[in-house]
C-alpha cells in the first residue's frame, strides 16, 4: 500500500486516556483508545489539540510509538520543563480523561516491511518514537529486514523503550547505543554525539542503499543527516521527522 | 465548543484584562515565529532604503542609522496567533524621522526585509508617531530571532505587519497586498476590531 | 539552521483536511530553482501562518492559515502538485 489511498476529510474525534506509564524519568508513554480508529502506518503521527475553559487552544503532533493495534494507539511524552503541553500529558492527564486528537497523519515519514529494506534507523532522545512503531511491526510482521537502530540518550536510564529495544534485538536487528551525558560503570559504548565516524562505523555501507529514517530534534537530524550524505548515502533515501523547538 | 480538557490551562500571563483585544492571551514569553529561516546580514552591508514614490530614493547605512535620533518606547505588541505582550520596550527611529523631508504623493507603503517578506499599510498608519525601526529590546540589542539587526514596529496592528529584518519602505500610489495579505491574512489588521483573516 | 525549522510531514494532518488525501507524498516544482521535491521534505516555518519552503533555495512553496473554521492555503512558489490516486 505504498503510495496512496483516498484517505478521506480528517477531523477531530475525541479519544480515551487508557494507561499512563513511566518510561524513563522524563518520558511517559501514554495509550489512547480511539474508537473508530482504522489503523495506521509506521512512522505517522497524531495531532493533539487542548483546550482550556475560556477557549484557549494548544495543539501538539505526537509521532505514533506503536505498531497498527486495533483502536489503540501509543505515544510517547518527553517533559520539557518549559513545555506548556508536555507538563499537562505527563502530570497533570489521568486514564479516564478524554482528549481531541487528529489522525493518523503524514504518509511521507513510513516505512511496512513490503519497502525491504535494509533499514538504519536513526534517533534522538524522544525521537525514538515513530521509528519504535516501524520496530515494532517488523517484529510483528515477522520480517527479516536488516534494520540498525542507532540511538543516541543522555543516559542509560534515559533510553527510551530500552528493555524493549533489548529484547527484539537479534533477528536482523541491531542496537547500538550512544550515551552522550553519563554513562554507568564499564560502559564500553559509545559516549559522544553522533557524528560522520560514528555513522561509517554503525551504518551499512551507502552502495547497499538502505533506507534511512532519522528522527529527534531538528539539530540532531540535521547534523545526523549532512552526514550521512557526506559519507555517500543518497539524499532521497534518507527521510527525517524533525521535532521543533515548539514541541513542547 | 471542543472538548474541554480537565485541568488544562496552559501558559498565561495575567495582565489588565482592557488591555487584551478579544480572542488574544497574555503570554510570560515572547515566542519567535518566522515565516522563513533567519538572514544573517553583517551590519557592514545593512542599509535602510526608502524607495518608490519619492522625490529623491533615501538611504542608510548603519552608521548613518545609528546616528539618527531614536526614542525608547514601550507598547504592548498582538500577534495574530492570539499571544498578546504588554509593556514590552524597544529603542528605534521613527518612521517620522526618516521620511522628514521626504517629498511624497504616496498613500501606501510596503515594508520589506531580508528574505524576500512583505507587508503593506496605508502610509498613514506608519507616520504621526505610529512606527519606527526599531534596533533594540529590552534594553538590549535586537537579536536575530526577533528580528536583529532592525525590525519595524507598528504596535497597532497584529506583530505580522511589523517586519522583522526590515531594510526599507517602499512607498506607492496604490496599495499592494504583502505576504500574508495574500495569503489569508486580512488586509489592514487591526487587533481591537479583531481583522485576523481575509473579510473579517 | 533554525530550531523551529521542521519537515513538511509535521503539517500533514492541515494538509489532509484539505484534500482529503495525503499530501505530503505529494511532488511540487519550485517556480524559483525548478527541484521538484515532496511536500513532505519542505522545511516548514512556524510565522503568522505555516510556510512550506523549497529544501534547495528557500523559496515559500505554499502557505497556510488557519482559524477553527476556514484553511487559507496559498501556492506562493508552486505552479503545478502531482498527486497520487
Amino acid at each position: 500500500m505504498a503510495g496512496t489511498a483516498v484517505l478521506g476529510r480528517l477531523k477531530w474525534e475525541v479519544a480515551d486516556v487508557v494507561e499512563i506509564v513511566p518510561e524513563t524519568p522524563r518520558v511517559k508513554r501514554i495509550v489512547f483508545e480511539v474508537p473508530g480508529w482504522a489503523g495506521h502506518r509506521a512512522g505517522q503521527h497524531v495531532d493533539i489539540r487542548l483546550t482550556a475553559e475560556d477557549g484557549y487552544r494548544a495543539e501538539r503532533s505526537y509521532s505514533i510509538a506503536s505498531a497498527p493495534d486495533g483502536t489503540r494507539i501509543e505515544i510517547a511524552v518527553e517533559r520539557l520543563d518549559d513545555g506548556e503541553v508536555s507538563p499537562y500529558l505527563t502530570d497533570e492527564l489521568r486514564p479516564g480523561d478524554q482528549i481531541e486528537l487528529r489522525g493518523p497523519v503524514g504518509g511521507y515519514f513510513v516505512w511496512e516491511p513490503t519497502e525491504g529494506g535494509p533499514l538504519l534507523l536513526v534517533a534522538g532522545g524522544s525521537g525514538i518514537a515513530p521509528l519504535m512503531a516501524m520496530i515494532r511491526l517488523r517484529a510483528a510482521a515477522r520480517s527479516d529486514v536488516e534494520t540498525r537502530l542507532l540511538c543516541s540518550s543522555r543516559s542509560w536510564a534515559e533510553i527510551v523503550y530500552r528493555r524493549e529495544l533489548d529484547q527484539l534485538s537479534g533477528d536482523g536487528l541491531t542496537v547500538a547505543h550512544t550515551l552522550t551525558r553519563t554513562q554507568p560503570r564499564g560502559w564500553t559504548g559509545y559516549t559522544r554525539r553522533v557524528d560522520r565516524e560514528m555513522l561509517a562505523e554503525v551504518a551499512q555501507a551507502p552502495d547497499e542503499s538502505p533506507l534511512v529514517y532519522v528522527c529527534g530534534p531538528t539539530p540532531f537530524v540535521e547534523a545526523v543527516a549532512t552526514a550521512l550524505v557526506d559519507l555517500g548515502h543518497e539524499a532521497r533515501l534518507i527521510k527525517t521527522e524533525r521535532f521543533g523547538a515548539t514541541g513542547a | 465548543m471542543s472538548l474541554i480538557s480537565r485541568g488544562f490551562r496552559g501558559r498565561r500571563a495575567d495582565g489588565d484584562p482592557a488591555r487584551v483585544p478579544p480572542g488574544q492571551y497574555l503570554t510570560p514569553d515572547f515566542p519567535v515565529l518566522s515565516a522563513g529561516p533567519t538572514p544573517h546580514t553583517p551590519l557592514e552591508r545593512w542599509d535602510f532604503s526608502i524607495v518608490g514614490e519619492i522625490d529623491e530614493p533615501r538611504r542608510w547605512t548603519w552608521e548613518e542609522f545609528q546616528a539618527l535620533p531614536s526614542e525608547e518606547v514601550t507598547v504592548d505588541i498582538h500577534c495574530v496567533t492570539k499571544w498578546s505582550k504588554l509593556d514590552t520596550v524597544w529603542r528605534g527611529v521613527s518612521v517620522d524621522t526618516l521620511l522628514n523631508e521626504v517629498e511624497t504623493s504616496a498613500e501606501y507603503v510596503v515594508e520589506f526585509a531580508d528574505g524576500g517578506y512583505t507587508t503593506n499599510l496605508p502610509l498613514e498608519d506608519v507616520t504621526g508617531g505610529k512606527a519606527c525601526v526599531a534596533f533594540e529590546y529590552d534594553g538590549g540589542p535586537l537579536e536575530p530571532e526577533h528580528g536583529g539587526p532592525a525590525r519595524m514596529l507598528v504596535p497597532h496592528l497584529y506583530f505580522w505587519k511589523s517586519a522583522k529584518w526590515v531594510r526599507g519602505l517602499r512607498l506607492l500610489a496604490t496599495d499592494e497586498p504583502g505576504f500574508w495579505e495574500v495569503n489569508g491574512y486580512h488586509n489592514y489588521g487591526d487587533p481591537w476590531r479583531e481583522q485576523r483573516y481575509w473579510g473579517d | 539552521m533554525d530550531e523551529l525549522m521542521v519537515d513538511g510531514n509535521a503539517v500533514a494532518g492541515l494538509l489532509q483536511q484539505v484534500f482529503a488525501i495525503e499530501m505530503t507524498t505529494a511532488l511540487g516544482r519550485c517556480n524559483e530553482c525548478g527541484a521538484i521535491e515532496a511536500m513532505g521534505a519542505t522545511r516548514v516555518f512556524r510565522g503568522a501562518g505555516i510556510v512550506m519552503r523549497c529544501p534547495r533555495c528557500d523559496n515559500a512553496l505554499v502557505t497556510m492559515v488557519t482559524d477553527d473554521e476556514r484553511l487559507w492555503v496559498g501556492f506562493p512558489g508552486v505552479g503545478t502538485l502531482e498527486v497520487r490516486l
